[in-house]
């Protein structure tokens, strides 16, 4: 059973002042089976954010039609994690993670747990101000897995992190899906990035965004992003299809 | 915060510097004009013990806390709303201009001539004094919210109430500390001007009572009683309020 199903026919932004329209995504199909870790891998600017943007409801502004399963009738339990951490400053952590959860469930100890498990229970009661961009990162991916998303979409979460750090923060989050599972959509530019954690990667074109290549990694958990194995499949795919990766190969 | 120690003896050997010279200008002036410190402190005592000076201080003290609140609620209204949409900012910007360049005594004249010369008229136009100063820093506030938390809030799917305690109205916070600060330094001073032109009571009505006997010392114990209360209401509510709702800033 598909989680979601995105048919975008066309998407455009009204111009700056009174410039020309620009078409962000045009004829953007996919769909992704329940429990599934797909990646997005687009060259920067091609529009992948705008397509979070759409699948979240924040964008209603376009044309085709996005479908998430769900509870009938009640709106889809939907996960968002932005690029930049976006926690309330003057919340602590425990209650930036409060928040992710609805009225009647907000029974003690659900965020709590949750920060435990990420090792994060020593600043429950900091503010986000006093912590390292990793830890902000991690309450971040905490208010949005705290609530139990059907769908939990990440738009490169990881991008301004040192490598070490990022790469402790991926093994964090495919643990967390791996004990919490769900379906999961994550955005990046980094092909490493991607073949290290997803189940498939759909490889979109610089804007407007399409998807060109639908692949599917069948490497073993857990993978080292600078092992062989990675290093060898993300060459084969450039030597395959360098005229389609060509955005992503350069970063 | 805390003041070092250093510091606080400074301060102290300044106050004491301040009545030293007062009392040697006193003695030399030898003028009922310019009464010592310790004759202004004796009629201090005097007006607490014998006079009705805490019955003045107090209706004083209702006036602001009343005009206070006027003009915070009402100029934050108008604030958020301006801020939030730019038709109304483009259709009202006009009226707050002149509202902020209107002179108080001329708004205090309108109101006591139009609404008569109550209690009400006189707190109407404090308040009217302060609304559009307040509106327009509750404006810079609203135009100012973090559009990206206000996302977060929508993705979370959070009901009004909460997105509204929660996400929105902390962002503003700041803007309504800055302006309830210098709402409440206004509105000490015009209450007194407003009390003086058509109330029979009050700080700003004494005031006058003294200034037309020449009454320097009475002028002057009212000044500290005031001066006291002022300072008192600054540690005891501002500062506090303050540190709760932007503590999480440092």
């Amino acid at each position: 059973m598909n989680s979601l199903e995105v048919q975008i026919e066309r998407k455009r932004f009204a111009g700056a002042g009174n410039g020309a329209a620009r078409i962000a995504i045009q004829g953007l199909d996919f769909a992704v089976p329940e429990g599934q870790f797909a990646c997005i891998v687009g060259p920067s600017g091609c529009g992948k954010t705008t397509l979070l943007n759409i699948i979240s409801a924040l964008d209603k502004a376009f044309e085709g039609h996005v479908r998430i399963a769900g509870a009938d009738g009640e709106a889809p339990r939907i996960g968002y994690v932005f690029q930049m951490p976006r926690l309330m400053p003057w919340l602590t952590v425990r209650d930036n993670v409060r928040l992710g959860l609805p009225r009647p469930s907000r029974g003690p100890g659900l965020a709590e747990a949750l920060l435990a498990e990420m090792q994060l229970d020593d600043v429950l009661d900091a503010n986000p101000g006093q912590l390292s961009g990793g830890m902000q990162r991690r309450v971040a991916l905490a208010r949005a897995f705290v609530n139990e998303p059907r769908l939990l979409l990440l738009d490169e979460p990881f991008l301004s992190l040192d490598a070490p750090t990022a790469e402790r923060l991926r093994g964090q989050l495919l643990e967390l899906w791996q004990r919490h599972p769900t379906t999961v959509l994550f955005v990046t530019h980094d092909l490493r990035e991607a073949l290290c954690l997803a189940d498939r990667v759909l490889f979109l074109s610089p804007g407007p965004a399409r998807v060109v290549l639908d692949y599917k990694v069948e490497l073993p958990r857990p993978r080292n992003p600078e092992s062989a194995a990675i290093d060898d499949l993300r060459r084969r795919l450039l030597d395959r299809y360098p005229e389609l990766l060509a955005g992503i190969a350069k970063s | 915060m805390g003041f070092a120690r250093s510091d606080i003896a400074l301060r102290l050997i300044s106050l004491v510097l301040l009545l030293l010279l007062w009392q040697v200008a006193g003695s030399l002036a030898d003028s009922s004009l310019l009464p010592s410190p310790f004759a202004v402190g004796a009629r201090l005592i005097r007006q607490v013990t014998q006079g009705d000076l805490l019955f003045h201080l107090g209706m004083t003290l209702f006036r602001v806390a009343a005009s206070f609140i006027v003009a915070m609620t009402i100029g934050a209204v108008i604030g958020i709303v301006m801020g939030q949409h730019r038709s109304v900012d483009r259709l009202f910007d006009l009226w707050l201009v002149l509202g902020l360049n209107l002179p108080a005594l001329v708004i205090m004249i309108l109101c006591y001539v139009w609404l008569g010369l109550t209690d009400a008229a006189a707190i109407f136009a404090v308040a009217l004094n302060k609304i559009p100063t307040v509106a327009v820093t509750m404006r810079e506030g609203a135009r100012a919210v973090d559009r990206d938390l206000l996302e977060v809030a929508e993705v979370l799917r959070l009901r009004w109430d909460r997105r509204l305690s929660k996400v929105y109205l902390p962002q503003l916070y700041p803007y309504f500390m800055a302006s309830a600060r210098n709402g409440l330094a206004l509105i000490w001073k015009l209450v007194l001007v407003v009390e003086l032109i058509g109330r029979s009571n009050g700080v700003g009505f004494e005031l006058n009572v003294f200034f037309q006997y020449f009454d320097i010392a009475g002028v002057l114990a009212y000044t500290f009683a005031f001066i006291a209360v002022v300072l008192g209401v600054e540690m005891a509510a501002v500062r506090p309020l303050e540190r709760r709702l932007t503590g999480w800033r440092q």
